[in-house]
């Protein structure tokens, strides 16, 4: 079966002619959930900045669904049936939750964007209760739940989280990952990023591990478990100190 | 004493008018724009461009000093005005921004001012001018206190300007691109607006926002090249107060710098007018940095 997303040799950093990742390649297949992990300053949310477009790719090449996406314009990821939710400020606190929904759902045709919005209230009750509430008052969790209820507005086959589980309590840990479980079944493929490594090995499929913008080991999450080299790389003895 | 209120509110509301503008575009672009003032220069000016082409061929409206014409003029002054942001934002803050510092950007806005200066000079030279020579007969109001009904077509015009503004940006969908577009430039991204579109919008409200505010100053004052040279530290120091990005911010901001200059007058001597909203600024930052009412694009308290 072919990749759903085909990443391939992609170099990527802040500045041109300072690279973060050095010519890295990975595959996410449909329905697929996949985890990357790896130390502090890995590269990992450099990598998925990088395919969101939000970072340009020098080189490499990036596919979704057959087609290229490499350094499409940001603004258009959403058409390409790819959403992502950033590691950090992932809502805007300044608007109201149904605002940020709205927001979310610039690219679509207004009508189509109320359905989809209420259809999202439907699934995340919660954020319905809140939503004339600004979204900075939200708790972590919250946010979390609303910046995902956002991304899967435009309805992608590829949803892209940058630790999603970063600051939450255990409960509303195991309460996102059991929704980004049930996501899957739904017939979106997840690709990402998690500190939690225990718990991403847990529910994901395959796992990437990184080190120093380089993928290290990869495979089933089931052996990485097991896999003693992961965790020195994990601890940080690929070369970096904590 | 109420006479100077009345001249301080009027007067506030035209900083009012300009600093709207700026807050927008500081708020969504992130540089303290130093050619805006400048925009207000330039809007006055094109009114007075196309009035002296076509001629005053209607008369005035009764009881205004203005008529038809100079309400046309001022619609093709907006449209000139938003042509030469769009055309400066091309030439000048595009190819810096992303690349260059604020600093970098901030000084370029310094000899953008400059050169629409000179070229406001050089079209339409040094002197003093008027809109049209009708002389106003001002309504006594109250005992002391006289008004034209220019100023209260200005205050009027304003008050709608505020309202209209503040239901576009809550309620439609560039008015919303606009508000997440200040908070967070990379999140509105990746949230499918396209930001290029968001800023272009920007500048066209904000530079025709700056005409209105220079047909407004040259109805009630004069026309002068140096309007937005006098106007620059007022609209900024309003900006600031009001919370950069504030929408009804820099509206109570305007009509303080405005109220503070006429009522100063009263104790100080008028050549030091133009220090007061000097002393406001540098009071409110020393104060509340942030502004009263601190806040991105958008209305009032949360
Ligand atoms: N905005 C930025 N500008 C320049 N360099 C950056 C920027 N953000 C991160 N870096 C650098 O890129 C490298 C990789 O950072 P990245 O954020 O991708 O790591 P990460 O694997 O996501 O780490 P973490 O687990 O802490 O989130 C680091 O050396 C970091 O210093
Ligand atoms: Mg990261």
């Amino acid at each position: 079966m072919s990749a759903l997303l085909d990443v391939q040799d992609v170099v990527a950093g802040y500045k041109p002619d300072l690279p973060i990742i050095h010519g890295l390649s990975l595959t996410v297949a449909p329905q697929e959930m996949v985890t990357i992990i790896g130390p502090n300053g890995a590269g990992k949310s450099t990598l998925i900045k990088a395919l969101a477009g939000v970072l340009t790719v020098s080189s490499g090449m990036v596919r979704l669904e057959g087609r290229d996406i490499t350094n499409l314009p940001t603004h258009r990821m959403a058409e390409a049936s790819m959403a992502y939710v950033p590691q950090v400020a992932n809502v805007f606190t300044t608007l109201t939750i149904n605002e940020n929904l709205l927001v979310g759902a610039s690219s679509l045709p207004k009508s189509e964007a109320k359905t989809r919005i209420e259809r999202g209230y439907e699934a995340f009750p919660d954020l319905k209760r809140y939503r004339d509430k600004k979204a900075g008052v939200l708790s972590g969790g919250q946010r979390q739940m609303l910046a995902v209820a956002r991304a899967l507005l435009t309805g992608p086959r590829l949803l892209m989280l940058d630790e999603p589980s970063a600051g939450l309590s255990p409960l509303m840990v195991s309460e996102v990952f059991e929704r980004l479980k049930a996501l899957v079944e739904d017939g979106v493929a997840i690709l990402m990023v998690e500190q939690n490594a225990k718990a991403a090995l847990a529910i994901s499929h395959r796992t990437y591990v990184f080190a120093e913008g380089r993928n290290r080991i990869d495979g089933p999450s089931a052996a990485l478990v097991e896999d003693p080299e992961v965790t020195s790389i994990y601890l940080g003895a690929g070369g970096r100190k904590r | 004493m109420l006479q100077a209120i009345a001249d301080g509110i009027l007067s506030g509301s035209i900083i009012a008018l300009g600093a709207i503008g700026l807050t927008l575009t500081m708020g969504i672009l992130r540089f303290a724009n130093f050619a805006h003032a400048e925009l207000v220069t330039w809007g006055a000016y094109m009114a007075l461009g196309v009035l002296s082409l076509t001629g005053a061929f209607m008369g005035p409206l009764a009881p205004f000093s203005f008529g038809v014409p100079l309400l046309m003029a001022t619609l093709v002054a907006m449209v000139a005005t938003a042509l030469l942001a769009l055309a400066i934002d091309w030439l000048v803050y595009r190819p810096l921004r992303g690349r260059a510092n604020h600093l970098t950007l901030v000084f370029g806005s310094f000899g953008v001012s400059l050169l629409v200066r000179m070229v406001i000079l050089l079209l339409f030279g040094g002197a003093a001018q008027y809109y049209s020579n009708t002389l106003q007969i001002a309504m006594k109001v109250a005992p002391g206190l006289r008004i034209m009904p220019d100023q209260i077509f200005t205050l009027g015009l304003t008050a709608v300007i505020v309202v209209a503004l503040h239901l576009f940006l809550q309620k439609t969908r560039l008015g919303l691109s606009m508000r997440a577009l200040a908070e967070n430039p990379e999140l509105a991204r990746v949230n499918g607006i396209d930001t290029r579109h968001v800023v272009r919008w920007t500048w066209i409200i904000g530079a025709s926002l700056a005409a209105i505010a220079g047909v407004l100053y040259g109805l009630t004052v004069q026309l002068r090249p140096e309007i937005g040279f006098h106007l620059l530290l007022p609209l900024f120091a309003a900006a600031i107060l009001g919370g950069v990005g504030n929408v009804f911010g820099a509206v109570i901001g305007g009509l303080i710098v405005g109220l503070a200059e006429s009522i100063s007058v009263l104790f100080i001597p008028a050549g030091y007018k133009l220090a007061v909203p000097f002393m406001i600024l540098l009071l409110v930052l020393y104060i509340r940095p942030t502004g009263i009412f601190a806040g991105t694009v958008g209305g009032g308290k949360s």
